[in-house]
């Protein structure tokens, strides 16, 4: 039997007349941390949004305003805003497309072997460092690089010049241009699509595409109306990482894109050497916005079962 | 005989749930003792209160003369035979068997030796070295025995011990715990849903329903008298006759229970109307409507059976009929 | 029914699966090339001679150095309160469960720059300077969910009825933890400890608002991607970044292979 003396036995007995004791010292450190570390900064950031620069000294005033929200509405503000949703939109659908054939492999017909290649396949781009990631699209888009390399050896190189000549989505290089910011997004957002799609698709029980086949329908009528319906909530449960991360990135965009700027960079920008805090802050907040409301839908349409 | 667990006027809520209602029951030293009723009566959390992992709300346990009402388990002279075993996966057999032997610090040789005397015991010698994932149900079930026994527990509890093993399997290890317990003399209280597992192995039954205790007797008055319907219909089957048909046949107003094999069929007696028959083997049982009510009868193998739809005339001896408590507590 | 893919599908999964990795293979090709000034592909020659001056570069062993040590700390701290917390949240049923474990997720599941800055405003606001320290505050606080993730799931799979079998058989709660618990989550805990490594040994976008004038080794890789010094040193600091923590990856996948959920797919 346990011996009365030592000290750990009359803690023993203290947590075992009150559990609770014990709950609470479970709980204690971490939600301490994590309420004052981290909900606490939050709260400051949120608070911030609500003070304004003066323009003329530079320094912040602590009076609660809902101007610099209004500065939101500037057309070079907004501007970035737009653009930033738009690309987060377009990434989220190409990843989507993208992703799909390769869940679906993975889910449905990898076996064995196969299984942990596709698996280990993901997880490690998806843990790979995020900066070496965006580097080597910097040296695949550069003007003298593979790509480019690619394109002449082919003899297509005018292909690739007319399409840098369309302004918008072209520029000098791709490295400079919209699409070269497009595609690394999509590369380094694809294995967080990957694996929920992945794990909505294991879930489909074979017996449900037999039975559309039994009941009539062609391959391409079961993927229609059986499979992409069930693999919607992984689908959308991607999505909202890839359009999260999307809104907030502002190292992708700096390192490979146009001088066009997105909401992290505006973020970066505006609490860096312009030291308008209270702006930098009301765009953090607007990604936060965006996400919640995106989040509740989601979550309807079952999104966080496919997590 | 000295009592080995005592509840007095033990409750155990769970928020409105009144888990355990006022449960006052002693138990002997020395019994083989069973907690019998459905799942969701009580009996497994008054099974937890004896082994300290749930705290009276109200009253107080006893254990062996002392109060251990607010003593944590690893204080008390008391084992268990966890449902689903709880062996430790990470510990291979006899490292299980000696768990509790190793915390109370016996040197390693020593505790060793005890395991595997314990093993031997529960007849799985030379099982040491296997790992718990590598034996079957019926043997894992063993392991956990000898883990509970080999610190020679006062009181050794179990909980729902044969429930996952298969019916020979279940059977075999019936009669072996039955044995088991002469052997050692300790007291085993051990809880179960099966009612005929409760007769054939126990010196006395609990029986609980909704919280309480029904009945505490030997299994023969439990099936004989039982005080309850409740308690009636759940050992063994039986008809519960309502009390107006009580008042015509024999002048109190009460209800009684009547087994099945009691009745006969006789030229007088109860008259009623055969509705079916089920064929059992060994025995038929005849569904019979008297009087609004239905009874049960069971004919054995080579007794004449009517038509359905025939008139039957029921007949019993007096000492057949036995009255039941108002209540079904 | 299909039991064999049709060739379509098999290509483009194939497609996919290489497009992931072509890219970091690349680096490694670029790690060797004798042109220092630009990308250039094909690379015109292959030398060896990078490793040499990379390892002589004594701002990247600073940076390597920072990097290791707030990894190592910032674990430390992620595997106690992770661990305590998925203790208290596997466990027991209490009023706030929910919002506890959306307390945990809510610093990975929010953009990055949003972390950042709000640490860094919080700092300026209560007048913190920026040290070693506030590195390690932000990185150990997205770190604690990955922790808690492995080990969540793994307390999950233990049945129980373990810790009253051992309480029942004479331990108390400290022995049930060291002779018990432990031994049973050792795996997932060593899992999780090695995905958070990873993450914090890579995480750049939360560190630039935290780490004032100090470089992690990926704040030296962002610094030499925006105003590049020697090109083949990136790629050679890259192709070794991405060799460490390819190890803790795999290690962690094979610590926990076999169970309902294996590591890492909490990112």
């Amino acid at each position: 039997m346990a011996s009365t003396a030592t000290f750990g036995g009359r803690v023993s007995d203290a947590f075992w007349r009150k559990p609770r004791l014990l709950l609470a010292l479970l709980l204690v450190p971490p939600v301490l941390w994590l309420g004052i570390v981290y909900l606490g900064s939050l709260f400051a950031l949120l608070a911030q949004s609500f003070f304004s620069i003066d323009e003329f000294s530079g320094l912040i005033n602590y009076d609660f305003t809902l101007k610099t929200y209004g500065e939101l509405f500037r057309p070079s503000n907004f501007d970035i805003l737009l653009r930033t949703v738009a690309m987060a939109g377009a990434v989220t659908l190409a990843a989507a497309i993208v992703a799909f054939p390769i869940a679906y492999y993975a889910a449905r017909y990898a076996n064995g072997r196969w299984k942990v290649i596709f698996y280990l396949g993901v997880m490690l781009p998806l843990w790979s460092s995020y900066l070496v990631k965006v580097y080597s699209w910097k040296l695949i888009l550069a003007k003298e690089g593979i790509l480019n390399w690619l394109f002449e050896t082919l003899h297509l190189s005018w292909v690739l010049q007319a399409y840098l000549s369309v302004p918008g989505i072209g520029g000098y290089s791709l490295s400079v241009s919209w699409t070269g910011t497009f595609l690394v997004f999509l590369y380094v957002w694809l294995p967080f699509m990957i694996l929920p799609v992945q794990a909505a698709l294991e879930r489909v029980p074979s017996s449900m595409l037999e039975a559309s086949g039994d009941l009539g329908a062609q391959p391409g009528q079961t993927l229609r109306y059986v499979i992409l319906p069930l693999a919607l909530p992984g689908i959308i449960a991607g999505s909202i990482f890839t359009f999260s991360l999307t809104l907030g990135d502002y190292i992708i965009p700096q390192i490979v894109g146009t001088s066009a700027r997105m909401i992290g960079q505006a973020v970066y920008q505006f609490q860096g050497t312009a030291g308008n805090i209270p702006l930098a802050a009301a765009f953090a907040v607007v990604p936060i916005l965006v996400m919640g409301i995106y989040l509740t839908i989601a979550r309807r349409m079952g999104a966080f079962d496919a997590l | 005989m000295a009592s080995a667990v005592k509840f007095e006027a033990t409750s155990r809520f769970f928020g409105d749930t009144r888990a355990v209602d006022d449960v006052t029951l002693e138990i002997e030293e020395g019994e083989f003792f069973a907690m019998l009723g459905p799942s969701g009566s009580g009996k497994t959390t008054c099974l937890r209160l004896i082994a300290g992992f749930e705290r009276p709300s109200k009253g107080r346990v006893h254990i062996f003369g002392q109060d251990a009402t607010n003593t944590p388990p690893y204080r008390r002279p008391v084992n268990t035979v966890f449902q689903d075993y709880a062996l430790f996966p990470h510990l291979n057999v006899q490292d299980n068997v000696a768990y509790g032997l190793m915390i109370a610090r016996v040197p390693k040789a020593e505790r060793h030796h005890a395991a595997d005397e314990a093993l031997d015991l529960v007849a799985l010698g030379g099982f040491s070295k296997r790992k718990p994932s590598e034996l079957s149900g019926g043997q894992r079930q063993r392991v956990a025995l000898a883990r509970a026994l080999v610190n020679k527990p006062k009181v050794l509890l179990l909980d729902e011990p044969l429930g996952a093993l298969d019916l020979k399997l279940r059977e075999q290890m019936q009669g072996e715990l039955k044995s088991l317990q002469r052997q050692l003399g300790i007291t085993f209280v051990f809880v179960t849903h099966d009612q005929g597992e409760a007769l054939s192995m126990a010196d006395r039954v609990a029986v609980f329903n909704n919280g309480k205790v029904q009945q505490v007797d030997s299994p023969l008055v439990l099936y004989d008298s039982p005080k309850t319907p409740f308690v009636a219909d759940f050992v063994g089957s039986s008809n519960v006759l309502p009390v107006e048909m009580v008042q015509r046949l024999i002048g109190v107003a009460k209800l009684a229970s009547l087994r099945p094999e009691n009745i006969r069929l006789a030229e007088d007696g109860l008259v009623g109307t055969v509705e079916s028959q089920a064929f059992l083997g060994a025995a038929t049982r005849l569904e019979v409507a008297v009087d609004g009510a239905r009874i049960s009868v069971l004919l054995p193998k080579g007794a004449e059976l009517p038509n359905d739809g025939s008139e039957v005339h029921l007949a019993w001896d007096a000492d057949a009929l036995n009255l039941l408590e108002a209540t079904n507590g | 029914m299909h039991y064999k893919a049709s060739l379509g599908l098999k290509i483009a999964a194939a497609a996919g699966l290489l497009f992931l990795h072509l890219p970091i293979m690349l680096i490694f090709v670029y790690a060797f090339t004798t042109e220092d000034k630009s990308y250039q592909w094909p690379p015109p020659g292959l030398t060896l001679k990078w490793f040499a001056v990379t390892w002589n570069r004594p701002d990247v062993w600073t940076a390597l150095g920072l990097s290791l040590r707030v990894a190592a700390i910032s674990t430390a701290v992620a595997m106690v309160l992770g661990t305590l917390c998925a203790a208290a949240v596997a466990r027991s049923r209490f009023f706030g469960r929910e919002t506890v474990s959306l307390l945990v997720i809510l610093p990975i599941a929010l953009p990055g720059i949003i972390t950042g800055i709000s640490l860094r405003s919080a700092f300026n606001l209560v007048d913190i300077p920026f040290s070693f320290w506030t590195i390690v505050l932000g990185h150990a606080t997205f770190c604690i969910v990955v922790v808690y993730n492995n080990a969540v799931a793994r307390f999950r799979r233990t049945s129980g009825s373990l810790v009253e079998a051992s309480l029942d058989l004479g331990a108390t709660y400290f022995q049930t933890l060291r002779f018990v618990i432990l031994p049973n989550i050792a795996t997932a805990l060593l899992a999780g400890g090695m995905l958070a490594f990873a993450l914090s040994f890579d995480e750049v976008i939360v560190t630039t608002f935290t780490a004032g004038q100090q470089q992690t080794l990926p704040i030296w890789m962002l610094e030499e991607l925006v105003r590049p010094r020697q090109r083949p040193v990136t790629n050679v600091v890259a192709m070794v970044v991405v060799l460490v923590t390819f190890l803790p990856i795999v290690g962690a996948y094979y610590l926990t292979r076999g169970t309902e959920t294996v590591a890492g797919q909490g990112k």
